[in-house]
């Protein structure tokens, strides 16, 4: 057991610094002057300074070495491009706990939402309640989440009023976010978790179980959620990668000082520090987020657990 | 002896988009207590679906027993017990195991609990003393160290020793009937052997009535007490099984005989291999089922249906050869020790 | 019902010639029901799926009006009209105008072009990629099949997204090929995986065994056994994927990364629309609602699809 978590949390620091590298190369391979556009009318004098700091007076290899050693050893990721003074890492951090509000929030009603609509749905098969679960998952799956939070918005905060559009700082700034972020992560676990559902009833040990006499009911709480809900865990990943995704967008529609809204601004600013500071974060998030699924899987499911 | 179940007139049909399939066509029989009654057929011939419908298994709006049949265990009436008696029928009054214990037990839960859980629901045991019974229970199918296996997931054993965590699981509260569909057939033949010697002794132990459902006719003859041989959804002869393998009626019958392979056979010919294929069984029959395939067929045969004809009391066999008129043909499972 | 060698009156009435032994008549074909080949058994299977043939008739209307819609409008997408800026639909204009003047009719089945052909050229493109390398990896086996999933796996822990907007600010471009490079870098992972794992499977089963033993030569196990059975799960994997590349178009778009003018493309649409769209909900919601029908159908058409194509549910 312990010989497998230490594999995959090699993995986990190959991955990472594979991905920070590339990410640290792909960017310097950028042509072009990655100051030009600020140091344009500053005197030359001062623009060497500002070179230096960046470091962008030496090779690319010397900078990367120089990066990955800030970033090893203090978790450095260096200066905003557009914001001189401003560290990335700070400005990730705080932009993160940001997002992690309405996106954590998303996660968890998401994925309970999504785990009751799916055992209905299953328990209901062919008849109304499926329809609707069903119906529900696939709007949550095709329709555009800047649709979704274009419309939410023009009909909850514009028409009805009920919720302010855009701003940040109390409860009711959250509401439309978390729904429009949890829609997709109950569609998604609904069908799975409706599809995993079936399938598990339609094995030969729930015959068996009905053959000792086992009520329905406990058919079901005790042999067929158990089974049905151990591969829900790998969706986790997806989900995780989807809110973040869809925080980029929700962020900017509802005016949000997240991750995602500072994201897209530092991609439109060609701030490139800030972008290869946000990837290099993103990156992180998930690789760890991988990695405890994979253990939990391990850890709860009988058949791999005793290795 | 005491009747522990009776059949009568069981169809079943199954609502397929094809239309209905007539699986089960009009079959009854009897169960006396500790007695072994063996259903042998080949695949499709309807025995599992008889089989399951004892405990109701067959899933509604799909699988449909038809209100015309009729079953009664011990005393009771299956067919028209609500939810809740059916729960408690299940396990208690009849025990089931099935054919493949590679996925017939919950994979997620130990082998212990599994065997608990019948017993917890029907004897109203507690968790310790639970668990208590179920040690003694592995220890009854032969399961060696029982004390530390009963913590085992399904996956830490052997196919030879799922099968008989299955039977610990069925017997686990004594029930009367013990209905067991193929449970030899997905095992390589020494255990086998084994699992069918288990059998033996737990039903001498503690007087079962089995119900034993397969196509081998080689497990049968040491260990069943009836036979009943089944083609198409339809009962075609039955008897006890010295009546069955010495002195059996019905062509289809003398084909299954024949096609079990003989040790010490001289002669260096093919097996016996039965041509044809059963026939549809969303089509009505209304002759016998057997026709297209009996070396024996006769015109009257694919016209109608033959009575059952009663040849002693415990023996009774469907064939027009059975008929007066009919002219006496040679058992020729006899004719090839010639 | 027994009968005890006692004649009834029925049994009376048997004529004698009804007893004579005929046995096996060996010209009979005994009843069957006919047999289908696969592909026009899942034909069947699928248009009787009402909803996944609805969905078909979906998309084929709307790649109709791909085609034929900005000639049917009469307007030219890029046509300015200085007089008819932001106009709700009406008879002239039936989706409305933007803020240029432009018909909107016009521009949201030109997006379109764009927005399908990207979606159906990044999943076709992906698949051929991913099960090819899946393919190969599976028939190797052992320390090459080890060697290509470990990289599949890398691949796939970069959230795709951040590769796809890496790639759109690396590359500057904006071109259509930039675009189809992006999305389908690791887009095509997932196929791998899936061909990979199918592939193995068929390998090890008993067919397959059966025909090795019976001494076909590999490439024709491939061909005959192998393909077959992947070929619909691949299907039924690009029908799939095609929403999330139009998805993923539409979002970098919205970003900002995407299409340029003078081409447009749905998520393009949506963007421009974004800011106005309080005053003209409308020029968000066509596009809008293209770009989720198109998803929508395609999604459905692919639950049809892989129910279709399961041969275990053949019946």
């Amino acid at each position: 057991m312990a010989k497998f978590i230490v594999k995959r949390i090699g993995y986990m620091l190959v991955t990472l610094f594979i991905v920070v590298t590339a990410t640290f190369f792909l960017m310097h391979s950028i042509p072009g002057d990655p100051l030009a556009h600020m140091a344009r009318n500053l005197p030359e004098q001062t623009r060497e300074n500002y070179y230096e700091k960046y470091g962008l007076d030496k090779s690319t290899s010397e900078q990367y070495l120089i990066f990955m050693k800030n970033l090893v050893t203090k978790g450095d990721l260096g200066e905003s491009l557009r914001y001189p003074g401003r560290e990335v890492t700070d400005t990730l951090l705080t932009n993160a706990s940001v997002s992690a509000q309405p996106g954590g929030l998303a996660l968890l009603a998401g994925i309970a939402i999504g785990i009751l609509l799916g055992i209905v749905a299953a328990l209901n098969k062919n008849r109304w309640p499926d329809y609707i679960v069903m119906f529900i998952a696939i709007l949550g799956i095709t329709v555009p989440v800047f649709v979704l939070a274009s419309v939410l918005q023009y009909f909850l905060s514009v028409k009805l009023m009920v919720l302010p559009t855009t701003g940040w700082g109390s409860w009711q700034n959250v509401v439309l976010p978390v729904i429009v972020l949890s829609f997709g992560t109950i569609a998604t676990y609904a069908r799975y978790v409706k599809s995993n559902m079936l399938d598990v009833m339609g094995q030969d040990y729930i015959l068996t179980a009905e053959a000792k006499g086992v009520s329905k009911l406990n058919v079901v709480k005790k042999h067929v959620l158990k089974n049905a809900f151990l591969p829900c865990m790998t969706l986790l990943v997806g989900q995780v990668s989807g809110i973040f995704t869809g925080s980029f967008v929700v962020e900017k529609i509802f005016g949000i000082p997240g991750l995602g809204f500072y994201y897209i601004n530092s991609i439109n600013d060609r701030d490139y520090t800030m972008i290869i500071g946000t990837t290099v974060f993103a990156a992180a998030l998930f690789v760890f987020v991988q990695l405890v699924v994979d253990i939990a899987y391990s850890i709860m499911d009988p058949r791999i657990r005793v290795k | 002896m005491e009747k522990i179940l009776e059949v009568e007139n069981l169809n079943v049909s199954f609502n397929t988009y094809a239309g209905e399939v007539k699986a089960v066509r009009g079959v009854s029989f009897e169960l006396s207590r500790g007695e072994t009654l063996a259903f042998v057929g080949e695949s499709g011939c309807g025995k599992t679906v008889t089989a399951k419908s004892i405990l109701r298994l067959l899933k509604p709006p799909f699988a449909v027993i038809k209100p015309e049949s009729k079953i009664v265990c011990n005393g009771k009436d299956v067919l028209k017990m609500n939810k809740k008696e059916l729960c408690e029928f299940r396990g208690d009054e009849v025990g089931m195991i099935f054919q493949d214990p590679m996925t017939s037990l919950n994979p997620t839960m130990t082998v212990g609990k599994q065997i608990m859980e019948s017993l917890m629901i029907h004897k109203k045991l507690d968790k310790k003393a639970a668990r208590e019974e179920a040690i003694k229970m592995l220890k009854l199918v032969n399961i060696p160290s029982p004390e530390k296996r009963i913590d085992n997931y399904p996956h830490e054993m052997s196919g030879g020793m799922r099968q008989r965590v299955m039977i610990a699981i069925a017997l686990a509260c004594n029930p009367n009937v013990l209905i067991a569909d193929e449970p030899t057939t997905a095992l390589d033949v020494t255990i086998q052997a084994q699992i069918m010697d288990l059998m033996m002794e737990l039903k001498t132990e503690m007087n079962t009535a089995i119900i034993l459902v397969t196509h081998d006719l080689g497990v049968v003859a040491n260990f069943a007490d009836r036979i009943q041989v089944m083609y198409a959804g339809e009962v075609v002869e039955r008897g006890t099984t010295k009546e069955i393998f010495n002195e059996s009626k019905h062509p289809y019958t003398w084909a299954l005989l024949r096609s079990v392979p003989r040790l010490g056979s001289e002669s260096k010919e093919e097996l016996y291999a039965l041509g044809g294929t059963p026939p549809d069984l969303l089509l009505p029959l209304n002759h016998c089922p057997f026709a297209d395939r009996c070396e024996y067929c006769m015109p009257i045969c694919k016209e109608r249906k033959p009575p059952e004809t009663v040849l002693s009391d415990t023996h009774k066999v469907s064939c027009w050869l059975m008929h007066e008129k009919a002219p006496k043909v040679e058992s020729f499972y006899d004719r090839r020790d010639k | 019902m027994m009968v005890n060698h006692d004649v009834t009156d029925r049994m009376e009435n048997i004529p004698d010639e009804k007893f004579t032994i005929i046995g096996i008549d060996k010209d009979a074909e005994a009843p069957t029901r006919p047999r289908v080949g696969y592909w026009r058994d899942a034909w069947r299977r699928l248009k009787e799926n009402k909803v996944a043939f609805a969905a078909l008739i979906i998309l084929l209307i709307l790649v109709f009006f791909i085609l034929f819609g900005p000639a049917i409008s009469g307007y030219e997408f890029e046509q300015i009209d200085a007089d008819a800026i932001n106009k709700g639909p009406s008879a002239e204009h039936w989706f409305g105008t933007d803020d240029l003047g432009r018909d909107l009719f016009a521009r949201v089945w030109q997006a379109g072009r764009v927005s399908i052909i990207i979606g159906i050229l990044g999943a076709v493109i992906a698949s051929v990629v991913g099960s090819i390398y899946g393919g190969i990896a599976a028939y190797f086996g052992g320390a090459v099949d080890d060697i290509m999933m470990r990289i599949v796996e890398v691949l796939l822990s970069i959230p795709y997204l951040i590769i796809v907007i890496l790639i759109s600010v690396i590359t500057d471009s904006k071109s259509l090929g930039t675009m189809l490079v992006a999305l389908t870098l690791t887009g095509w992972c997932g196929i791998a995986r899936l061909v990979r794992g199918q592939m193995l499977q068929l390998k090890s089963q008993e067919y397959v065994l059966a025909a090795n033993a019976l001494g076909v030569a590999p490439i024709k196990i491939i061909l005959k056994h192998m393909i077959p059975n992947t070929i619909g799960m691949i299907i039924v994997a690009i029908t799939f994927d095609i929403p999330g590349y139009i998805f993923s178009e539409a979002f970098l778009s919205y970003v900002g990364l995407g299409i340029q003018p003078p081409s447009t493309s749905w998520g393009a649409l949506a963007s421009a629309a974004q800011q106005n769209f309080m005053f003209y909900p409308y020029q968000l919601m066509f596009p809008a609602l293209m770009i989720a029908l198109t998803m929508l159908s395609f999604t459905l058409l692919g639950d049809g699809l892989r129910d279709a194509l399961d041969p275990k549910l053949r019946k």
